[in-house]
């Protein structure tokens, strides 16, 4: 078993010069929570970003100190001697703008009023925050990625990266993603967001001035989005119709395994993320769409592109199919652009990018070992 | 992961590097090349290094994947059987399907999809006419051979077939035979009766 990371620390990058948003505000500062494991080179060229998910955080790996059970969301993937070799890479995690994990988002206090920006805070695009990131690469003197990596929402801003910054990433991993939303996608998402707008203790999002939250709301936007990140498979092996008593009570309590787990997971989700941020990340899911702006052509959209790219996707995932990633794989073909492209068998649906998988690890570790070895070493 | 042992399906090394050499020099250079059932890559890296391809491999078996991955090639996990929607008409210069067809169920509608994608295809395939496995049939087995080294029961090959066979194929769904290259058993080439003393054969295949 490869080791962890240990124990790690954030950190906090003050960003005092104004972003433009795609939404046409401007985002005066901003300030990003990140993560770096690993040593970055002389040459500063072998660095790794890593891009979350939606409910994702910049706490890729390692676990913080006197906290052994807060291991990252990538623990599995990234670390010693893991397809995310931090003896070879200098990995760096990073809290998107909007979110609630520490980077700026609705929650922080808005210096001009003193208050939570709340509904205030401007909607965000996947190419946003490839913007904000991009200021942390400057921070850290990073000119070029040897690899901009995710999963789902993640894969789409590294598939963004090599779009807005191509000649600032020599690799692009996409795991799990799709060139935009499909429309029962973007269902999914506004009854998500419904459920959490329609709470009565929402407040039009400013419910932090009355020392609630939208927890039913929230609850059940996590409950919903548990359903599609799973496969029908991988629920009925996981909790079949298992019943927690020994008969039926004909009550509306908690009576199935199912039951119980969505609930457990739409209880601790809403303890730990905040509503307005699930509002606007969801959004950004929905607005993502690089062929939008080429009508409707992934292939010339992809055609800025000069990354080398590897696309993954996994055979139960129905949120984001192979199909999805297939379309991506034909542009890049369209274009000539290197990429190779694996469709792991997995039961696990969604999910599965998250998961240990030797077929997926093995491709992660191959894929990264050339890159490790392209590496411009003086 | 070091050098994995060649693929299965590209067995026989000796054969197998005098083929690529072939199939190699039948290759523009800088062309586009979609090699089918790429197993290890090792045949498209050969591509890369000796034609300065553009190149793209598929393979639907994952160590197979993961090694071609480790090999520097572009692989894409796909279903050859499904055919190759995924592609443009002519997209490719060349099509390669090397030791593959004789281990694919839709070999008909492979052909066609090879000959549609791409300009031109390059098909390797063993002989079942060559002599020695003429023998051991008559002798009652099975053939096996450095080019089939297999047990009846446990083979991947399940479309065997000789030249002829082969060029009835061909002319059946259109295509036209350019250029043909048959090897013995030590990777030289045959030139009398190839159908027979020929152990691995090598097409060169167009449009009509």
């Amino acid at each position: 078993m490869a080791e962890s990371v240990g124990a790690v620390t954030p950190q906090r990058l003050h960003c005092p010069e104004p972003l433009l948003l795609a939404c046409g505000v401007p985002l005066a500062h901003f300030d990003l929570v990140y993560e770096t494991y690993g040593v970055l080179n002389a040459q500063r060229s072998n660095a790794i970003l890593i891009c979350h998910a939606l409910s994702g955080t910049h706490h890729v790996a390692g676990h913080y100190a006197g906290q052994p059970r807060s291991s990252g969301w990538w623990d599995n993937m990234v670390g010693p001697g893991k397809p995310v070799d931090t003896n070879r890479f200098f990995v760096i995690g990073v809290n998107n703008l909007g979110g609630c994990d520490g980077s700026t988002g609705p929650s922080s206090l808005d210096p001009a009023t003193g208050h939570p920006y709340g509904p205030h805070f401007p909607f965000v695009t996947v190419e946003d925050w490839v913007r904000a990131q991009a200021r942390l690469a400057d921070h850290l003197q990073i000119a070029r990625f040897a690899a901009v990596m995710g999963g789902s929402l993640g894969g789409m801003q590294a598939l963004q990266w090599s779009l807005t910054y191509p000649e600032r990433l020599r690799h692009a991993i996409v795991i799990a993603a799709a060139p935009n939303l499909s429309a029962q996608n973007i269902g999914f998402n506004e009854v998500a967001r419904q459920a959490i707008t329609t709470d009565p203790d929402f407040y039009g999002g400013n419910y932090y001035a009355r020392g609630v939250i939208p927890e039913r709301g929230l609850r059940l936007a996590r409950m919903l989005g548990h359903i599609t990140y799973l496969s029908d498979d991988a629920m009925m092996e996981k909790f079949g119709r298992d019943l927690l008593a020994n008969a039926p009570h004909f009550s509306l309590d908690v009576e199935f395994e199912i039951e119980s787990y969505l609930r457990y997971q739409g209880k601790k989700f809403s303890e730990r993320f905040d509503a307005n941020t699930y509002l606007i990340m969801t959004k950004a899911l929905d607005y993502f769409d690089p062929a939008l702006a080429h009508g409707g052509h992934l292939s010339k959209a992809l055609a800025r592109a000069r990354a080398d790219f590897l696309v993954v996707s996994f055979t139960s995932d129905w949120r984001f199919s192979p199909a999805r990633s297939r379309e991506i794989v034909k542009a890049l073909l369209d274009n000539g652009l290197a990429v190779s492209y694996a469709e792991i068998d997995s039961s696990q649906g969604h999910d599965a990018f998250l998961m240990e998988n030797p077929d997926y690890f093995a491709v992660m570790q191959a894929y990264l070992t050339r890159v490790f070895e392209a590496l411009p070493h003086a | 992961m070091r050098e994995s042992p060649s693929s299965a399906v590209h067995a026989g090394a000796l054969v197998t590097r005098a083929d690529w050499m072939v199939l190699a020099s039948w290759i523009k250079l800088r062309s586009r090349v979609l090699d089918l059932g790429c197993g290890d890559g090792q045949l498209l890296r050969h591509l890369q290094q000796t034609r300065q391809v553009s190149g793209y491999g598929i393979e639907i078996e994952p160590t197979r994947v993961v090694s071609a991955v480790r090999h520097g090639v572009n692989v894409l996990q796909m279903n050859l059987e499904t055919g190759l929607s995924g592609f443009d008409d002519r997209s490719f210069d060349t099509v390669i399907l090397s030791q593959t067809l004789q281990a694919m169920r839709h070999t008909e509608a492979i052909l066609r999809e090879m000959l549609r994608v791409g300009h031109e295809g390059i098909v390797t395939f063993p002989n079942f006419g060559f002599w020695k496995n003429r023998l051991q049939v008559l002798g009652g087995v099975m053939p096996k051979s450095q080019a089939m080294p297999y047990e009846w029961f446990d083979t991947p090959n399940i479309h065997l077939c000789t030249l002829q066979d082969f060029e009835a194929l061909c002319s059946r769904i259109g295509a036209r035979v350019v250029q043909r290259l048959v090897m013995g058993a030590q990777g030289t080439p045959v030139g009398l009766f190839p159908n027979l003393r020929g152990s691995l054969a090598i097409y060169r295949i167009q449009p009509q």
